[in-house]
């Protein structure tokens, strides 16, 4: 196996954080180039289902950041949004992937430092806890057996 | 409604690892309601086992479906050119709907994916109470509205009893005390002259001591 290149999405609300992630490219901060960034008109969008299908097709992390609380567009859609991260991460302790594996971020428009640093934070934290296990898995089945004559 | 809670998933994952297809059926009805065992449900399940079954290295082809009602005949009927391709099926819905399912497709292995709860209401998301025992002769027309056989803890129909204390029931204080309930309505409605006469006995023969019950109304039969 190469060297590990975590595979991470994030779900940008288009209010908040996908606006500070073009502020982050606008001030050249740098943060890894493995975060894959979806838009969302609002978290609050983003259902439990979403993340499971994500690490299904062999997400080795997600983040969702969404605005600060209290400042949710939609009142309510980032504190939603949070509860379904806080149950994913529930489920996946119980199915023998890691619920770090999964974060829920919040931050303004104008925090574009802060995006680039969130983004660091969630590589290092992916980096540190490796492949999903559900790639280890599918590698390994894919793997062809080798005879060794003895 | 009917309520009811997602079992644990280990429970779910240890009925099914022996087997290599299985289906998940949710219901539309109740269960979606009080979100169960809804479509949303079934989804999250079936994703969720899929990434257990996964990691650990096994194969499990888990489907996902939704029937309009599980209580009826008719919606499970729409399983029945697909139902084969399955060694079990985990059905999301009621108890009722479960063995509905099971009756239905009788060589079948069908699982509870829910643990049904009671008949009740939902005070708010995710926060739903018991309203009804359904014991088959409705006495709330004399009770304020407030059912005594769901809501009071002892089932007393002259209560309250002994153990009520600021309006709380003995058996928990995080309970209301049914009995301080009808008293406080009553007293409402100007109608606590209903504490002068007791209430006779209630003829049980309608709840579950006559059995299982069976309701056969003639005048809808064809
Ligand atoms: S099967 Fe149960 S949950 Fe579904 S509609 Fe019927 S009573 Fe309600
Ligand atoms: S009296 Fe019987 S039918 Fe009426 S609410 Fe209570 S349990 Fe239900």
């Amino acid at each position: 196996m190469g060297r590990f290149e975590p595979k991470i999405l994030a779900f940008c609300c288009s209010y908040c954080s996908y606006a500070a992630a073009d502020l982050a490219g606008a001030m050249r901060l740098q943060y890894p180039g493995n975060i894959k960034i979806i838009k969302v008109p609002c978290t609050g969008k983003v259902d439990l289902i979403h993340l499971l299908l994500a690490f299904e097709q062999g997400a080795d992390g997600i983040m969702v950041a969404g605005c600060l609380e209290g400042n949710c567009h939609f009142l309510s859609g980032n504190l939603r949004a949070r509860q379904r991260v806080n149950r994913v991460m529930a489920i996946l302790d119980r199915i023998g992937l890691e619920g770090d594996r999964l974060a829920m971020f919040n931050l303004s428009a104008g925090m574009g430092a802060r995006f680039a640093e969130m983004a660091r934070e969630m590589y290092a934290q992916v980096l540190k806890l490796g492949p999903s296990p559900i790639n280890i898995a599918r590698e390994t089945a894919a793997r062809p057996i080798v005879e060794v004559a003895a | 409604m009917i309520k009811a809670v997602p079992k644990p998933l280990e429970e779910i994952i240890d009925l099914v690892k022996d087997f290599h297809k299985v289906l998940i059926v949710g219901c539309d009805g109740c269960v979606t309601v009080c979100e169960a065992g809804g479509l949303k449900e079934v989804q999250v399940l079936g994703s969720s086992l899929r990434l257990y079954f996964t990691q650990a290295g096994q194969r499990m082809d888990i489907d996902e479906t939704s029937l309009t009602r599980q209580c009826d005949q008719e919606y499970l009927d729409q399983l029945k050119d697909r139902i084969d391709h399955y060694e079990a099926v985990v059905s999301l819905a009621c108890g009722c709907g479960v063995q509905y399912l099971a009756e239905r497709y009788h060589d079948k292995i069908v699982y509870p994916g829910v643990d049904t709860c009671f008949m009740g209401v939902d005070l708010e998301r995710g926060v739903y109470a018991e309203r009804c025992q359904a014991c088959g002769k409705c006495i709330l027309a004399n009770t304020g509205g407030i059912c005594p056989i769901a809501r009071c803890s002892k089932r007393m129909l002259n209560g309250p009893c002994g153990g009520s204390e600021k309006g709380k029931c003995e058996v928990n204080p995080e309970i209301d005390c049914g009995w301080q309930l009808i008293y406080d309505r009553l007293k409402i409605l100007g109608q606590l002259d209903r504490f002068e006469q007791p209430v006779d006995p209630k003829d049980w023969a309608t709840s579950r001591d006559g059995g299982p019950r069976k309701i056969v109304r003639e005048d809808l039969r064809l």
